[in-house]
Order: C-alpha cells, then sequence, then structure tokens
C-alpha cells in the first residue's frame, strides 16, 4: 500500500498528488516513470515522476483526467492508498549522466505542452540545482488549464508561457514561440527538450529538424507492465522498434515515426468508451445502447 | 477395465469450456485415481522416475493412492516437488514421467501427472500442511521473480533457517503461471495463490513492485540492504517480433501482452478496468504451448481464431494434449504457412495478413526438416487481429545493471547447472533467465539447486 499524503486539484482535469513510496524515491532520477494501480480491479497506469523527495520518501505525480482511470484516481484524497505503485522506470535523462562543465556551456530550450509542464519540471529543476539556467517554454490550450507556473518561474532562467486561446500571456502554439525565439530574438539553441502530448511533439520536432536543433521527446504509449516484457509499448525509431518502458521513454525527436505512435495510443478508445459509461452509469449501463457495442 | 488404458479424465465439454474460463480438466476423483493408481506395475527399477527432472518418488506415492492413503502420498511427494497441483497439470509429462513409464510400451502409460494433481488437490483441500520453516540461522536472502524458480528457491531456503525476501517486480507474484498460463489450465485463486501461501507461510517475505535493475540493484541489494547471498529467477519475459512490414499496427500484440491483459489483468471479467481488443478473427503466429494459450483465449473471446505455423503438425512445440484440445475446441490449424506482411487500414489497423506456403526441406541443425517457401504461393488471410507467439527472451534488465554478471550470446544468465553459482559471488540464478524459455518442473529444479548452492556458500561463508 503507497499512502497519499496530498491530493490537489491543480488547474481543470489536472491534479497534483504526494505519494509514500521510500524505494522509488530512494534511486530515480528525471525522466523516469513509475506506474500506479488504484485497487485490484485498476489499469497500470504509467506516469512521470514529476518531482521526489529522497528524506521524506515521496513521489510527486500530476495527471490529467483523459479516461476510466484517471477519473478514478482523481477521486482519491490525502490518506487514501495505491494498491501499487512501481518504478522508478524507464531510462534517466542523457543529461544525467553527460559531462557537467560541457552542459554547462550549452543552451538548452525545454518545451512543455499541457500537462506535459510536470514532466518538463524536475529535468528544469535539476539544471537549475546543477548551476545551469535555461529556456522554458509552457503552453496549454488555455489558462485555467496552466499549471506550476510559479514552480516553473523559480526554476527557468527565462520562461516564456503561452495559450492556445490568449487568455493568457500570448496567444499562439509553442512552435510559434520557438520560431520567434530563434527567428525574432536572436536564440541560438544546443538542444530541445519537448514533452507533452504526441501531436505537439511531432510539429515541435518538425519545427526543430527545419532550425537544426537536436530535440529530446518523452514518449506516452499505451502501457502494461513497464518493464519489457509486452510489447505494448513499442514504437518506431529511426528503423528500428524499440520499447517505450525500458529503451526511453526519452528518444530522438527526430527519428521517431508519430503518425504511427498517435495511431497506436488511439487503440483503446472504444473500449475506454466503455469503461466511462459503465463508471458514469454504474449497474445501471447493460450495453445495448449502441454507443459502445454492449457487453460482449 | 482394460488395463491397457488410463482411466479417462473428466473434461468440460469442448463447445461449453470454448465460451468460458473455467478449468477444461476436471481431474480424477476418489474412485477414478485408485483405479488409475492399480494400473502402476510399482517397478523395481522405475523409468518414469528417471523420466522426471525432480525424480519424484513415483510408485511409491501411486501406491499409497491405491490404498486410499492420500495424505501419505502427498509427503512422498512433498520430498521432491513443491509446486506438485501445478506441475500435475502442466507438465510435458508425455515426454518426462509418462514417456518412460513402462506401462506405456504395451498400452497407454500410467497417467502419472493426473494422480500427482489429485493428490495435491486432495492435500490442499485436506489442509494437509507441507512443511515447517527451519530454525532461524539469522543469514539473508534475497530472490529475485516470483516464478517456479523463484518460489521453490525461497521456499527451500525457509525451510534451512534462512531470513528470505523475495522482489517481484508486477503487482503479483507468480511469474508466468499467473501472467501467462490462462485460468482453464492454471486456475489462479484454486491453485496457483494457495501454492505462493505455502512458500509465505514459512516466513518467505514478499515485496511486490519492485523491479530489481530500476528500483534497486543486485550490487545494492548485497552492499545498502544487508543480503548474505541473491537468487536470480527473473524469467525470459522478453518478446520477439517477426520484423515484418505492418507488425506495429494497431491489433498487432505479442502473446505475451495478449494474455497478460486477460490472465494478469483480469480484462475478460467486466468489473476489472484493464481493455483488451478481442478480435473478431484471429491468426496466432507460431506453434508452442505459447501459441495454443493465447489461441484458446482469443477463441473464449469470442474470435475465430487460426493457429499459423510454418512447419507441419509433428513439429509443433506445443504439448500433444493441448493441441488436442485446441483443435476439439474448434482453432483452426494452418500449418506450412508462414506470414510474410500484416496489411494496414488507414487508421492503423489490421486488415490482413499476406502469407506463403512453405514445404519441408533437408533438416537443419535442430534436426528438423526445414521448411522452404514454395514460389508463387502468397495468398492474404482475412483478419484483424495478429498475435505474434514466437519465443522470449531474458529480460536485460538485471544482466545490465549487475556488476560481473556474465551472460551468453542469448543474453541468458551464466550460471552452474548444479547448484546456480553465477560469474559474481554470493549470486545464484536459474530457471528460465539461465536457460531461455523452457518449463515450470526445469525452473523448479534449478531453484532447488539454488536454494542447495546458496546454502553451501553461506554455511562455509
Ligand atoms: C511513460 C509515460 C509517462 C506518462 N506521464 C504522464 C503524466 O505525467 N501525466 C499524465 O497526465 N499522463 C501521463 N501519461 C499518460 C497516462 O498514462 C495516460 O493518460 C493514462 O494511462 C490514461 O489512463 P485512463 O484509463 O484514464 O485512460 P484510458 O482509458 O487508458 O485512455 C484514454 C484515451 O486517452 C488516450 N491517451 C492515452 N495517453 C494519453 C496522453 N498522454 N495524452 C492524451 N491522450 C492519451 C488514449 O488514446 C486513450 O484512448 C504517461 C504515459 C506514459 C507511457
Ligand atoms: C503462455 C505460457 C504457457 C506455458 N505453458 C507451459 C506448460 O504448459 N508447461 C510447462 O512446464 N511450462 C510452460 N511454460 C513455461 C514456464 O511457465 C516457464 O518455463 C516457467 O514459468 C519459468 O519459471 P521462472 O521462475 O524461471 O520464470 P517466470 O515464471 O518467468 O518468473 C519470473 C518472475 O520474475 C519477475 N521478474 C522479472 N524481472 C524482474 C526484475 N528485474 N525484478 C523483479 N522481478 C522480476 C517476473 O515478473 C516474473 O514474475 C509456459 C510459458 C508461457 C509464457
Ligand atoms: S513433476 Fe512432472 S515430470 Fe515429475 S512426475 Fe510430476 S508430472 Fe511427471
Ligand atoms: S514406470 Fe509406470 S508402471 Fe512402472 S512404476 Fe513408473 S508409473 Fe508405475
Ligand atoms: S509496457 Fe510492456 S514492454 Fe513496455
Amino acid at each position: 500500500m503507497y499512502k497519499i499524503l496530498k491530493a490537489e486539484k491543480l488547474a481543470d482535469k489536472i491534479y497534483l498528488m504526494d505519494v509514500e513510496a521510500p524505494r522509488i524515491a530512494r534511486y530515480c532520477e528525471p525522466g523516469q516513470f513509475i506506474i500506479s494501480k488504484i485497487d485490484d480491479k485498476g489499469e497500470r497506469i504509467p506516469l512521470t515522476i514529476c518531482d521526489y523527495d529522497r528524506e521524506k520518501g515521496t513521489i510527486t505525480i500530476v495527471f490529467q483526467i483523459v479516461g476510466a482511470s484517471t477519473e478514478r484516481m482523481a477521486e482519491l484524497q490525502a490518506g487514501d492508498v495505491f494498491e501499487d505503485f512501481t518504478g522508478p522506470l524507464g531510462c534517466e535523462s542523457e543529461f544525467v549522466h553527460e559531462d557537467l562543465e560541457e552542459l554547462k556551456n550549452q543552451k538548452i530550450l525545454f518545451v512543455a505542452g499541457g500537462v506535459g509542464a510536470a514532466p518538463v519540471y524536475p529535468q528544469v529543476k535539476w539544471m537549475r540545482e546543477h548551476g545551469i539556467d535555461v529556456d522554458v517554454i509552457v503552453g496549454s490550450k488555455t489558462k485555467d488549464m496552466l499549471i506550476l507556473e510559479e514552480e516553473m518561474r523559480a526554476a527557468a532562467g527565462n520562461l516564456y508561457v503561452t495559450t492556445d486561446d490568449g487568455s493568457y500571456v500570448r496567444k499562439g502554439m509553442v512552435t510559434d514561440v520557438i520560431k520567434d525565439l530563434v527567428q525574432n530574438q536572436g536564440k541560438k539553441y544546443d538542444r530541445c527538450v519537448a514533452i507533452g502530448p504526441m501531436i505537439m511533439m511531432k510539429f515541435v520536432c518538425l519545427m526543430t529538424k527545419e532550425l537544426g536543433i537536436p530535440t529530446i521527446v518523452s514518449m506516452n504509449p499505451i502501457m502494461v507492465d513497464g518493464t519489457g516484457m509486452c510489447g505494448a509499448c513499442r514504437l518506431t525509431v529511426g528503423d528500428e522498434v524499440k520499447f517505450a518502458c525500458v529503451d526511453g521513454p526519452e528518444f530522438d525527436g527526430h527519428l521517431v515515426n508519430f503518425d504511427e505512435a498517435m495511431k497506436r495510443q488511439q487503440m483503446y478508445r472504444t473500449e475506454e468508451g466503455r469503461a466511462i459509461l459503465k463508471l458514469r452509469e454504474g449497474k445501471t449501463h447493460h450495453g445495448g445502447c449502441g454507443h459502445c457495442g454492449g457487453e460482449e | 477395465m482394460d488395463m491397457m488404458k488410463k482411466v479417462p479424465v473428466r473434461e468440460q465439454d469442448p463447445k461449453v469450456r470454448a465460451t468460458n474460463f473455467d478449468e477444461v480438466c476436471l481431474g480424477y476423483n476418489m474412485e477414478e485415481a485408485q483405479a488409475e493408481a492399480s494400473r502402476c506395475l510399482k517397478c523395481k527399477n522405475a523409468q518414469c522416475v528417471k523420466g522426471c527432472p525432480v525424480a519424484i518418488h513415483i510408485p511409491d506415492f501411486i501406491k499409497q493412492v491405491q490404498e486410499g492413503n492420500v495424505e501419505e502420498a502427498a509427503k512422498i511427494i512433498g520430498l521432491s516437488s513443491a509446486l506438485p497441483a501445478i506441475c500435475g497439470r502442466v507438465c510435458p509429462q508425455e515426454s518426462q514421467c509418462e514417456g518412460k513409464c513402462i506401462r506405456g510400451i504395451k498400452g497407454e502409460p500410467v497417467s502419472i501427472g493426473k494422480l500427482e494433481r489429485f493428490v495435491a488437490d486432495w492435500a490442499r483441500e485436506n489442509h494437509v500442511d507441507p512443511a515447517q520453516a527451519g530454525e532461524p540461522n539469522g543469514k539473508k536472502v534475497a530472490v529475485i521473480g516470483s516464478g517456479p524458480a523463484g518460489l521453490t528457491c525461497a521456499g527451500d531456503l525457509a525451510k534451512m533457517g534462512y531470513d528470505v525476501t523475495i522482489f517481484e517486480a508486477l503487482h503479483e507474484p507468480g511469474g508466468v503461471l499467473m501472467y501467462g498460463i490462462p485460468e482453464f489450465r492454471l486456475p489462479k485463486e484454486d491453485v496457483v495463490l494457495p501454492e505462493i501461501e505455502n512458500v509465505k507461510k514459512l516466513g518467505v517475505k514478499l515485496e511486490c513492485n519492485v523491479v530489481i535493475g530500476k528500483s534497486i540493484t543486485v550490487d545494492q541489494l548485497l552492499s545498502d540492504e544487508g543480503f548474505d547471498a541473491v537468487f536470480i529467477g527473473s524469467g525470459a519475459g522478453l518478446p520477439k517480433f517477426m520484423g515484418i512490414p505492418g507488425e506495429n499496427a494497431n491489433g498487432v500484440f505479442s502473446a505475451n501482452e495478449y494474455l497478460t491483459r486477460n490472465n494478469l489483468m483480469k480484462a475478460f471479467r467486466d468489473d476489472y478496468d484493464t481493455p483488451i481488443v478481442a478480435g473478431k478473427k484471429v491468426a496466432v503466429v507460431g506453434g508452442g504451448n505459447v501459441a495454443m494459450d493465447a489461441a484458446r483465449t482469443a477463441l473464449r473471446l469470442g474470435a475465430e481464431t487460426h493457429i499459423v505455423y510454418r512447419r507441419s503438425e509433428s513439429e509443433l512445440p506445443a504439448r500433444v494434449e493441448e493441441v488436442h484440445h485446441a483443435k476439439e475446441e474448434g482453432i483452426i490449424f494452418n500449418l506450412l504457412t508462414n506470414p510474410k506482411e500484416i496489411l494496414v487500414d488507414d487508421n492503423g489497423w489490421v486488415k490482413g495478413m499476406v502469407c506463403v506456403e512453405m514445404e519441408l526441406g533437408e533438416p537443419d541443425a535442430s534436426g528438423r526438416r526445414r521448411p522452404v517457401e514454395k514460389p508463387d504461393s502468397e495468398f492474404t488471410m482475412d483478419v484483424d487481429t495478429v498475435i505474434m507467439s514466437l519465443g522470449t527472451s531474458p529480460n536485460p534488465l538485471i544482466s545490465s545493471t549487475t556488476e560481473g554478471l556474465e551472460i551468453n550470446k542469448w543474453k541468458c544468465i551464466v550460471a552452474e547447472e548444479s547448484n546456480g553459482q553465477t560469474t559474481k559471488e554470493g549470486v545464484y540464478a536459474g530457471g528460465d533467465a539461465v536457460t531461455g524459455a523452457a518449463t515450470v518442473i526445469l525452473a523448479m529444479e534449478a531453484g532447488k539447486a539454488g536454494a542447495k548452492g546458496i546454502d553451501d556458500y553461506l554455511s562455509n561463508k
């Protein structure tokens, strides 16, 4: 059992939790993730480690409601428990193992989209802790969905916030900001780290490729075990098939086949619709409504 | 009764069982078991024992069954095997104990597996406590993985008095017994979980959700957590794919994923959250036990199911009993057929599989005739789901994070067969992690050998 010490709603549909998991907090590094499972009947849900406290033995996660399981998770309160909480999984971000002096000479750009701000945050914080100032772009659909702004401002060198609908700071996509920084403000970057919805990462990569900036992305395909046992998380990187849970989740964004990955992520859409229906309507849902194929 | 024939075992009707996940084989009752036991010749030089990898005293336990002393029979089996209810169900008996049975020369061999299962089930139902923990000796051993190798090793060490902790990566113990082999062949609640409970009753601690190599390394277990020795029983879980075009389409799964969703995550039950794409027309590529399990699972989820295998029936590596069961249930076998490409629709889903017909040529290194493509024999199978069951290899998570642990070219951990000793001091290994995908009974035997190896090492240290 893994106790939830703090549960907080950050924005519309976005939640933050601190979970007691000393084993994970002890050795985890930026870039890695955990798998949580609410109870006996729950799914295994992968979530990036957003922050950790080695002394207190806690892990911070931030998640967005997208389907039945995340909806169920959002109902949990401080004091409740996750039956299972596994990690750290996946590989650490590359820079953790790089030469610090070389890293300090680089100009690094972080790009976060939506709930992607959560996985970007520990990396930016790591940079700050190691004396490196980085530029950070955070994009969100609208003002109410923007998360971790204060935390990010404290950790970043420069922070650029943008909203799709213009409800806060500026209007536009993260890609517009990248273009603006490089083409109008004369910024040069040696590398870019982009994390967010796959579609965002795809367009960031198209742009950084054009601008010649090497780019790392963090892939979030559907997973089951997270240990390399099932292959559900496989994706094509260059001409190789990789398992995101053990080979990643971070990859060279210019080599990732995003179109394939996005199709694979949609695989359970109809099934997930079913699960939501069941959750909403409880025992009154017996299928046959024509929307979900009923109970097969 | 006909002494040449096995007492038939009751099974669920094929038509009925094709729609449920309940156990196919219902097992013997007392009367049937005694009748079957009477067929055993109680040979002095019992060949059956030589066929059993753990050398169960077969004629002795069968004699006890015949006389109605099932508790006594259970004790005899318990001397050699820790998981008889499981092995009685899933051992490839036709090539092991029963394959060597003297009765089998003229007639059918004695149903040793079914008798073993009968005894083990009886003992469980009648709460015969199989073993006791030993006097604590104050030494700590970590066991990685809770499959048959890890469970056996942990149980044996606890009986010798060691303080044992099992670390399991998944949220439930049991390894392939839980996530791979389906409910209809090996019931989880009734058979697997009680066996795990027995190990826990010996005082073995079980920590799930710990991925060794990620959560903590083998070296850290030895240096930071005070373990005196480590046994690695992490299995061979990494699935292989063919590398043909279209393999990443939606609707292509590894057998491991398909079976895990269904067995471990219980996707077949409405009250569990994890989904599964059951498919309407499913092709399972491969011919082993794993392929049969995946195919029979797909069938039970309502799909028309095909086994696609590139050699002929006699080369099918699956157990004869499983092939027979699969056929009875209505699985269609497309033998001498090899996939070339998976066709994908605009949304990224499987819409068919291009195959080519094969014929058997000259024998290859394995002694089996090598399948070769028939020219101009390409055709398209109309399927919407493909399950790849091409075998698995050991996961490199542990070997790549452990200083001085040698592996061979198949990524298997190098270890002595007799005691599980690896190339690293204090670290032992056994089961599929060492041999590559094999069998439950061999993993169990390796767990036993490892326990003995660790005991020798720590006693002399
Ligand atoms: C390594 C990794 C790290 C992750 N980190 C985070 C994180 O820090 N915070 C977070 O909120 N989520 C994260 N995710 C995604 C998260 O795991 C999924 O959103 C979650 O599993 C959905 O579960 P569900 O049952 O609620 O929805 P499901 O019923 O499983 O799925 C609902 C639908 O949402 C789609 N979907 C799945 N993942 C995403 C996604 N990331 N974005 C948009 N749509 C998606 C699927 O296509 C599916 O059809 C991560 C995923 C991976 C693999
Ligand atoms: C579908 C299927 C059907 C089969 N049918 C039969 C059959 O009929 N008869 C038969 O005899 N054999 C059968 N087998 C083979 C048999 O199940 C295996 O040979 C046997 O389970 C191997 O045992 P093991 O203990 O070595 O490994 P496993 O059973 O694979 O257990 C290994 C355990 O270690 C855990 N683990 C792995 N890595 C780590 C890590 N880094 N940290 C912590 N834990 C870890 C895994 O999660 C797993 O629980 C079948 C296998 C499959 C997949
Ligand atoms: S353990 Fe397996 S091989 Fe040995 S007697 Fe039992 S069924 Fe036969
Ligand atoms: S070889 Fe067959 S007949 Fe002889 S003891 Fe063994 S089981 Fe009985
Ligand atoms: S999630 Fe199963 S292999 Fe990656």
